[in-house]
């Protein structure tokens, strides 16, 4: 093991996934969570950070039990080391930010199912050792959470006018208050998800060609 | 009575899994490139949803909730387990799956080989967790409501399905701009689907 912490190709673990194999654009993975929690910046940032944490402590464990579980039963395995730790970040959530905690309702239950983890854990947790499959778990967590935070960037400031909660379209602008500005609402309705990230990936794809279908 | 009927359509239409709360979104866009495989993966949600959704509501109300275990001795009133529903829903789902997975083969062997691969990969489809932890943040009062609740839901993401996989068939023909063909497309179908559904919202029940 003469290889450093942060080689080449550890480092290529963590970059590779925030655009050639992001997880929601390219191998749309845990679009669920994505979409539901984006109409404002906070909640996206914590689902974020809640994901990563998850993801890159299941890949550990996963990793370093790898060589123990029986073939046959590791996805009863796999389910409740996720939902073990999902359970640790729902209490701190609820201890520390009830109000964010409140928001994103079920969805941080909802972490147990998202695809993102159950992929990586079986596709490279299962087969590498415990520092690669740490950095794996948060390279694909970062790249998640880089198209919830855009996409919940987007949504706050022309959905509400803020940022974080920050006004940040000036108050004079608006119609009401003689101005020529108005708030789009739809941004903050549902479907204006989809077709965010719909425009991501298009912006994406038309950037980095090799990732087109046919 | 009418009351089962207003949570069974407000599932469907208004509070639908797919365009309200984007839950199953991974099989939704992985499985709906054909409407048949579409029809066989709805329909094995609608079972599996209209199954666990009142297992987990039993569960809920008398071994997780606050006071739930009084009924085995009233020592147990102040006991709240309610921090482990996530692990005991996942884990009643995991073998709901299973045992409905053993079921249909045994009874219904055509429709078994129709679904394939796709029964297994229903324990982790959001959706059914998530009508279980919908349910619970909902605190329905009784079975009839839960029950309800499930098969509307399963109802909804059935529809919403089969719908995404139609328009996906007739889209291949169409010259979409190539950086948006697969992927993009079909998620700025579904938002539109989604505008159109929200058109449900003013239904008062």
């Amino acid at each position: 093991m003469s290889e450093p912490l942060f080689s080449k190709k550890n480092l290529k673990l963590l970059s590779d996934p925030l655009n050639d194999s992001n997880p929601i654009t390219v191998q749309v993975l845990g679009i669920c969570s994505a979409l539901a929690v984006t109409a404002q910046l906070k909640p996206s940032l914590v689902m974020a950070v809640s994901v990563m944490a998850v993801m890159g402590f299941a890949n550990v464990i996963i990793s370093l039990l790898r060589n123990t579980v029986p073939n046959r039963i590791r996805i009863i395995v796999q389910l409740v080391v996720i939902a073990s730790l999902v359970i640790l970040v729902d209490q701190v959530l609820k201890a520390y930010v009830y109000d964010v905690s409140k928001q994103l309702s079920v969805f941080v239950g909802l972490i147990i199912t998202n695809c993102i983890i159950m992929g990586r854990l079986e596709a490279f947790a299962l087969g590498n050792r415990p520092w690669p499959s740490f950095l794996d778990g948060i390279g694909n967590a970062a790249g998640y959470g880089v198209i919830l935070i855009i996409v919940g960037f987007a949504r706050e400031l022309f959905g509400s006018g803020s940022v974080f909660g920050l006004q940040i379209i000036p108050d004079s602008w608006y119609i009401a208050n003689g101005g020529f500005y108005e708030n789009n609402g739809m941004m903050i309705l549902p479907p204006m998800a989809l077709i965010t990230v719909g425009i991501i990936i298009w912006v994406q794809r038309s950037k980095n060609r090799k990732l087109i279908e046919d | 009575m009418e009351n089962l009927i207003n949570i069974f359509i407000k599932s469907i239409f208004i509070e639908n899994m797919v365009f309200a709360y984007f839950l199953g979104m991974c099989s939704y866009l992985a499985v709906s490139k054909t409407v048949k495989t579409a029809t066989g993966l709805g329909i094995a949600v609608i079972f599996v949803l209209a199954i666990t959704v009142p297992v987990d509501f039993l569960l809920e109300n008398y071994v997780l909730k606050e006071g739930a275990l009084k009924w085995l001795s009233p020592t147990f009133a102040s006991v709240d387990l309610s921090f482990l529903s996530f692990i005991m829903f996942i884990a009643v789902i995991a073998s709901m799956v299973q045992l409905v997975e053993m079921i249909v083969e045994k009874f219904a062997p055509v429709l078994y080989t129709q679904l394939g691969i796709f029964l297994p990969l229903i324990a982790v489809n959001c959706a059914i967790l998530g009508g279980s932890l919908f349910m619970q943040q909902k605190a329905f009062l009784n079975i009839g409501e839960a029950t309800a609740y499930g098969l509307g839901s399963g109802v909804g993401w059935f529809l919403a399905i089969v719908g995404i996989a139609a328009i996906r068939e007739k889209i291949q023909y169409s010259n979409v701009p190539a950086p948006l063909r697969g992927l993009g497309i079909t998620f700025i179908v579904t938002g539109l689907m989604g505008l159109a559904f929200m058109g449900f919202m003013g239904i008062k029940l």
